[in-house]
């Protein structure tokens, strides 16, 4: 096959060219560099047309801005430039399989987008009259009933703008319960187990945290938590299923325990991906359980952000959740929007107006998407994957908890005891294979824990091709070719960064000259 | 793929539920609908509001209608950001990182302060973080919160302290004039919050409270909630501020009903290591690359626990990543204009609405939003308005009630989004429900 030109576009084999060569512009082909948009700034340029400003009286009161801000001047396809060779930058679900253990990497169908983007509803002002907005509050209604009947709970709240946030409103809500019955309870109990939100969290509401040991069988150890429990225990913070990617069996019990004591059962539902139509949060003895829309019900992770995490409530804590919240009234929807009447017992306000609309609408157009039918789906498929990679990888690695799992399997790096390579190592390497790395060294409970979420998103097709490569690269790590793990990744567009020197001396930002040092030293050019 | 895993049916994998509590039947809702019948319809919900892009709307108390430019909107919606998670693998995440640092920098710029974080869930959050974050820093337990905050900042951040060894002093409104705060500054607070410019849309130097506030060791917290306003007025780092919250959502985020909006916070560089949220920071690769890894995580909660100093997990970095963008459009050209074109706007509209019987203007400086004082419930008013399709401006008592002074009240805001015609249309609508 030859080309126009004549020459054969079959690459030479033996060639002697070195992979490492450098470009006179830092490009190599598709991996196009780009600047900091700061060092590629041109006076007199601009990428928003506007009109001229009509001359009026000042009203600023003398306090006109005088110095300059230090923003560049560029055009609107030098913008648009920038921003998409950054964006070939980074590894996304779209692009590959992003198994990252407890962040729920599904599928963002684009429904999800176009429907937020509808004239009526992503322009919407939160201060318009309700009169105005009454469609907007039948869909925070619409979707409220979704996520009541979804989890079997009586309440819920949509203040909440991520998981953390959701917590914090659960365990404001507990605090408020006890203090509304004359009850000063200090302590919370976690599971040793616990994403480390739900300390954090517990500490903001001025609790004193206790960690509960997990069992051989990766369960919260039932004993020790009987133990701990008392009457200035506030109440439990548990993920079901937990961290372990292993349900709770003792779940029920541990409901009633921490009932008996006249305490709470937080429930982190995190994971509830796994649970959907399966089993109802409500049946299981909970009082509050935040939902993650961004992992759950596949509003799209952005990078880091927005979430959502509106909070349900059983009977007992449901009056005192925060305002806003929208009711049937007489003449359509209202709102609630201040801590007096009937919302008397709430305990605040946790947001800016009226909660994540933006992910509202997304969640709600993937339930319709899925229905009753599809949700339970969901559950089975993501749980049915992630068994798959367990029974196809234990051989090769070692299962932290034997049985079935739910949504994720974990396994801890006894495999690699002896060869050198670390958990990490063996992550850059994936990088390499062209897949997300999985969750690394989380939970605590578990040396050099792997956590691979796999969702219902992903074919078997796909699964194979991730168990192929990990066993190549386990086999490769145990037969001593640790220096190609150490040098990993190879193939991504930064080889392995220096994040202790990053945190040694912390460069926040770009400051004119250090930067334009820093360029000169990495021949990282202006392409523009 | 169940013969693999060794099962006999899907029913097996979910035997750890207690088996009382498991469910047989699917859930009581709707089955499953086609993407057609899913946009058909959102269809339906969305024709139930008014489109404040189709009417004349005069909205503000802290969300802005602005012009998102198309870029912005384009590039958010690109897979590589839009389907990324936090950028825990730095090696694939330049493209999130980098726009991050930029995110920081560009904040730093406008608000004329050292640096800023990564972002925050919004404006209000990020308020009262940055008190959590004073009483940190100075480790002094109470915070004094300006009466011309807006109502949310303060019930947000009273609420986000109530549990805390931490609380608000929080002072009552002043809608006709300026507070002082000096009976409240001494070695026991730790800040005083004030927002510039403040609910009602006036405008102060801040400088001479900041000194009083560095007299006595306590550290100044300015809430911006138009960031516009930045590229016309004096900066809170040129006032002294030792903290900013601010929101972002009036750069490249859409109003989308009150969310997902962006926190800015921004601060000295000496506190950075009491700063809440994500941080990126510039580092090289093994080949002396320039990069960018978030850093200074030994302050987060997944490795301090119940030590962290926040218990945030994540940021708001899509809109973070929108307003990036929109401030890359505007560069120094371009959003110095836009505050100048909004400034001119609120002027122009101003001294329409001043000159119609009975209406008053109640602040003599402003920006782009500014306060009426009606012959009439304001509220009533707005509710009028909006039958003949202006949306007319928010009365402040619904977010002050019961303050029979304030009862009358409207905060009004022109943006570069209002036309002429918007106005004119405001102004004889407004004049006819007002009767005159």
């Amino acid at each position: 096959m030859l080309n126009n030109k004549g020459r054969p576009t079959q690459p030479t084999v033996d060639s002697n060219v070195d992979d490492s060569l450098e470009t006179f512009t830092g490009n190599k082909g598709l991996e196009l560099e780009t600047p900091l948009i700061f060092e590629q700034g041109v006076p007199g340029r601009i990428g928003v047309d506007m009109a001229d400003p009509k001359p009026v009286k000042s009203r600023l009161g003398g306090l006109e801005r005088k110095e300059s801000v230090g923003l560049p001047d560029l055009s609107e396809p030098q913008v648009l430039r920038h921003f998409v060779r950054l964006s070939r930058q980074n590894y996304a679900i779209d692009a590959g399989f992003y198994p990252l253990g407890s962040c729920t990497m599904k599928h963002n169908p684009r429904i999800n987008e176009k429907v937020a983007r509808l004239a009526g509803l992503g322009d919407l002002h939160p201060m318009q009259p309700t009169s105005t907005v009454q469609g907007a509050l039948e869909l925070i209604d619409d979707l409220a009933h979704w996520l009541k009947t979804i989890t079997g709970m009586p309440a819920v709240t949509m203040s909440p703008a991520a998981g953390a946030h959701g917590e914090l409103c659960g365990v404001m809500a507990i605090r408020a319960a006890h203090e509304a019955n004359g009850e000063v309870r200090t302590r919370i109990l976690v599971p040793e187990s616990a994403h480390g939100t739900n300390p954090a969290t517990a500490a903001l509401c001025g609790y004193k945290v206790e960690a509960v040991p997990a069992r051989a069988d990766g369960r919260m150890d039932l004993d020790a938590f009987a133990e701990k429990l008392g009457p200035d225990v506030a109440g439990v913070m548990l993920t079901n299923p937990n961290t372990c990617g292993l349900f709770e069996t003792d779940v029920k019990r541990i409901a009633d325990l921490v009932h008996e004591i006249g305490g709470y059962f937080y429930c982190d539902g995190a994971n509830l991906n796994a649970i959907l139509g399966r089993v109802r949060p409500g049946d299981l003895g909970v009082d509050a359980m935040h939902i993650n829309l961004h992992k759950t019900f596949s509003t799209p992770h952005g990078g880091g952000g927005p979430g959502a995490g509106p909070v349900v409530f059983s009977e007992g804590l449901a009056a005192f959740a925060p305002v806003p919240y929208v009711i049937q009234g007489e003449n359509g929807f209202e709102l609630v929007e201040q801590v007096e009447g009937d919302a008397a017992q709430s305990f605040g306000r946790m947001k800016g107006f009226h909660g994540q609309m933006g992910m509202f609408i997304r969640a709600l157009a993937y339930m319709q998407s899925h229905g009753a039918d599809g949700l339970r789906q969901i559950a089975e498929d993501a749980v049915l994957n992630a068994n798959y990679i367990r029974v196809s990888l234990d051989d090769k690695l070692h299962s932290s908890f034997a049985g079935i799992c739910m949504h994720e399997a974990l396994f801890d790096d006894s495999t690699l005891k002896g060869t050198g390579v670390t958990t990490l190592d063996l992550a850059k390497a994936m990088i390499d294979e062209g897949f997300h790395p999985m969750t690394m060294y989380f939970p605590l409970v578990v040396h050099g824990a792997m956590l691979i979420e796999p969702t219902e998103s992903e074919s078997r097709q796909t699964l194979d091709q991730f168990i192929g490569a990990m066993r190549y690269l386990l086999d490769k790590a145990t037969a001593g070719e640790t220096d190609y793990f150490l040098s990993a990744p190879h193939f991504s567009p930064r080889r392995r960064l220096d994040e202790t020197g990053a945190a040694r001396n912390p460069v926040l930002r770009w400051i004119p000259d250090e930067s334009a040092d820093a360029n000169e030293k990495t021949s990282v050019s202006a392409a523009s | 793929m169940l013969a693999r895993v060794g099962v006999k049916s899907i029913d097996d994998l979910f035997a750890d539920i207690p088996e009382e509590a498991r469910l047989t039947d699917l859930l009581d809702l709707p089955l499953h609908e086609s993407e057609m019948v899913v946009e058909k319809n959102f269809r339906t919900l969305a024709a139930k509001n008014l489109s404040p892009y189709s009417t004349p709307c005069f909205l503000g108390a802290g969300a802005y209608q602005h012009h998102v430019p198309s870029v912005a909107d384009h590039i958010i919606q690109r897979s590589e950001f839009l389907t990324a998670y936090t950028p825990y693998q730095p090696e694939i995440s330049q493209g999130t990182l980098q726009a991050l640092f930029e995110f920081q920098t560009q904040v730093a710029l406008i608000t004329g302060m050292e640096v800023a974080n990564a972002s925050m869930y919004d404006g209000a959050t990020s308020c009262a973080e940055a008190v959590l974050m004073a009483c940190r820093v100075t480790r002094r337990k109470k915070a004094v919160i300006s009466g011309n905050l807006h109502p949310h900042y303060r019930d947000v951040t009273r609420t986000t302290l109530q549990f805390t060894e931490f609380e608000t002093i929080d002072l009552p409104t002043a809608a006709a004039g300026i507070e002082n705060f000096d009976d409240h500054i001494n070695s026991d607070i730790a800040c005083v919050v004030v927002q510039n410019p403040d609910f009602f849309g006036r405008i102060q130097d801040l400088t001479a409270l900041a000194d009083k506030c560095h007299e006595a060791g306590v550290l100044l917290v300015v809430v911006v909630n138009e960031v516009v306003s930045l590229g016309a007025i004096k900066s809170p780092g040129e006032m002294g501020a030792d903290i900013v919250a601010g929101e972002g959502q009036s750069i490249g985020v859409p109003l989308s009903y009150g969310g997902p909006y962006v926190g800015l916070l921004a601060t000295r560089q000496k506190f950075v290591r009491q700063m809440p949220g994500r941080l990126c920071g510039q580092t090289v690769d093994q080949d002396g690359k320039r990069g960018f890894v978030l850093t200074l995580s030994t302050r987060e909660q997944h490795i301090r626990r119940e030590k962290a100093t926040s218990n945030i997990c994540t940021n708001a970095g899509l809109c973070s990543l929108a307003f990036t963008i929109h401030m890359s459009l505007l560069g120094e050209a371009g959003f110095t204009k836009l505050a100048s074109l909004n400034h001119s706007q609120a002027v122009t509209l101003a001294e329409k609405l001043e000159a119609i019987d009975g209406v008053s203007l109640l602040n003599d400086t402003f920006f782009n939003e500014f306060t009426l004082r009606l012959p009439a419930n304001a509220a009533e008013i707005v509710e009028k308005l909006a039958t003949k399709g202006v949306l007319g401006g928010v009365p402040v008592s619904r977010l002050i009630p019961k303050e029979p002074d304030m009862a009358n009240l409207l905060l009004v805001a022109a943006t570069e989004t209002c036309s002429t015609a918007d106005m004119d249309d405001f102004v004889v609508a407004l004049k006819e429900v007002l009767g005159c």
